[in-house]
């Protein structure tokens, strides 16, 4: 089983569009995941008939039971976050600031703290309006753990290429160097890079790939928007030839990325003539990449 | 005042409006702007100016010292982040995934796990006219961002507590990292882009930013015939949009140069002058 991760480093270079053409393209022979679990997408384009709903729970917090706490104040003088507060004579855990570590339950004189699961988000299971089976979440409000969602539905998508004896899994990631890009590129055969010829979406992509070569991942890259910096697009050029990644393909400057999203649809639904061939011809090549 | 810019998607101009907004406001108001977007920090590249002080980030956390180890095994059932892990006769820590709750130290019978710094990124201190700039930068690899957000905001209390505006250019998202960046801040601007993804992002980050109580007003980014869904959405959640920035090719062609660009663009010098009137009356 080969998985493919399309990452970008900076938000808006086009992504999620490039993604969702690529799945568009091969509806037969994949499996989508969306990674991007704190702004995920993907969905509002393939439109998922979901077979799979389920809470997902991962980490703890600290909850102090008023009954019992003697308000000694041990809690609030070990905690490393400010998060145990204060209304008057009642002391309360602000769960936002809570990090899960368990020290104030851990020395709590009268046992007075648990330590209860969270729930994150939901994890779905769905088959998309194009007939690719799909993976997909959505991180609650405000909620820790999207590195732990993601990794759960990058298993899930696995799963599912089993059942439905699929060998390719594509997965949308998210933007960043952080924890939830760390966890999409985990296990990775290629992390495919889409960038812009602008200063910041170059930096980006210098990060992204010095982050992706920690893991000794191997790399491929394409140019969105490749003319509306011609100086900076040599650049990049230049750049992926010295790390010896392939750019693989170039596009142009568009507003089909917007209109197309508008309606719902991927960039090939949109506009065949323009898109077919050069998402074809991109799958050509990563294929070989992949091989 | 502390003003928050997030935006729930990334890419819909959040660091576009954050540096204009802020480099035109310096002309009139004691103005700060903080890079909180720590994992692609961009603001600098539109920000130029002198560093006045660069310092590096760390956060402490355990090592282990062989030599006073009794190997109890304590340390490892304790830690609910896996960063600590028994290997035979040794404690190996894996400082990435360690939350600095110092649990394990302070606690160790042993006294074997003394705290040590590590590095999470730098902070820059950037004086580029009447605009004081504070950058955030994670090092590579680091895989939480907060703990550098806790701190870049840190160094805000402790050395510009006294500004007038200090500009937060957030992280995407509505996860930690975006909650750790505006969650002190007394007002949110939320840039988005009318289009279905930027209309799903921007309702996640409203929620967000409800819960965290903080009011916010939206600035429709590459405004046109679609700016509809942003309006109902908004009407509907009783949000206000405070200004339309047009789609304009050649914002494109300035902003991927590295321009601060509302001298060159009436049209966005029209849109802050809005944003900065706005922002004026709540002051």
């Amino acid at each position: 089983m080969k998985e493919i991760v399309v990452i970008s480093g900076k938000g808006g270079t086009g992504k999620t569009s490039v993604c969702a053409a690529l799945a568009y393209a091969k509806p037969s022979d994949l499996v989508l995941a969306d990674c991007d679990v704190d702004a995920a997408d993907m969905h509002l384009i393939f439109q998922p008939k979901v077979h799979k709903d389920e809470p997902f729970f991962s980490g703890v917090k600290a909850v102090i039971d008023p009954a019992l706490c003697t308000n000694c104040g041990r809690c609030a003088e070990i905690c490393r976050f400010d998060a145990i507060r204060q209304d008057k004579d009642v002391r309360f855990v602000e769960l936002l600031d809570c990090e899960g570590c368990g020290y104030c339950a851990l020395i709590c004189p009268v046992k007075a703290i648990e330590m209860p699961q969270q729930k994150v988000g939901r994890v779905f299971g769905s088959e998309s309006r194009t007939g690719t089976p799909m993976a997909h979440a959505r991180l609650d409000i405000g909620a820790d753990n999207s590195g732990k969602l993601v990794a759960k539905v990058k298993s899930d998508a696995k799963s599912l290429a089993t059942e439905h004896s699929r060998d390719l899994i594509l997965v949308d990631g998210s933007p960043g160097i952080g924890c939830p890009v760390i966890a999409s590129l985990a296990g990775a055969d290629l992390a495919l890079l889409v960038t812009e010829p602008s200063i910041s979406g170059f930096e980006d992509l210098k990060r992204v790939c010095d982050l992706a070569s920690k893991f000794d991942l191997k790399m491929a890259c394409v140019i969105n928007k490749a003319d509306i910096n011609p100086k900076i697009a040599a650049e990049i050029r230049n750049t992926m030839k010295q790390r010896n990644i392939p750019i693989l393909m170039e596009l142009p400057y568009s507003n089909d990325f917007s209109e197309a999203i508008s309606l719902g649809q991927t960039l090939i639904e949109y506009n065949p003539s323009q898109w077919q061939a050069p998402f074809e011809q991109l799958w050509d090549k990563l294929l070989k990449e992949i091989r | 005042m502390r003003i928050a810019i997030a935006s729930g998607k990334g890419g819909t101009g959040k660091t576009t409006l954050a540096v204009n907004l802020a480099h035109y406001m310096a002309g009139r108001h004691d103005t700060l702007l903080v890079d909180l977007d720590v994992e692609e920090p961009n603001c600098h590249i539109f920000i130029k100016g002198a560093l006045r002080q660069k310092e590096e980030a760390k956060r402490m956390v355990p090592a282990w010292d062989t030599q006073g180890c009794s190997m109890c095994g304590k340390c490892v059932t304790w830690c609910r982040f896996n960063s600590l892990i028994r290997l035979g006769n040794t404690i190996l820590v894996l400082p990435e995934l360690c939350h600095a709750c110092h649990l394990c130290s302070e606690l160790c019978p042993d006294s074997a796990l003394p705290l040590q710094a590590f590095p999470l990124g730098t902070i820059s201190w950037i004086k580029d006219g009447a605009l004081d700039f504070l950058e955030a930068r994670m090092k590579i690899g680091v895989e939480q961002a907060s703990p550098l957000i806790g701190q870049a905001l840190d160094y805000v209390d402790k050395h510009f507590a006294g500004k007038e505006f200090q500009l937060l250019d957030s992280p995407p998202g509505t996860s930690c990292s975006m909650i750790a960046a505006t969650k002190t801040a007394d007002f949110a601007l939320l840039v988005t882009e009318p289009t279905p993804f930027g209309l799903h992002d921007l309702s996640l980050a409203v929620d967000t930013l409800r819960q965290l109580r903080v009011p916010m007003a939206v600035v429709i980014n590459r405004s046109g015939a679609n700016d509809g869904i942003i309006e109902d959405y908004c009407a509907s959640e009783n949000v206000p949009i405070w200004s339309k920035i047009p789609h304009l090719r050649k914002i494109a062609g300035l902003y991927s140069d590295g321009k601060l660009l509302y001298e060159q663009v009436p049209e966005l010098k029209q849109s802050l002058d809005q944003i900065i009137a706005k922002l004026e009356e709540r002051t």
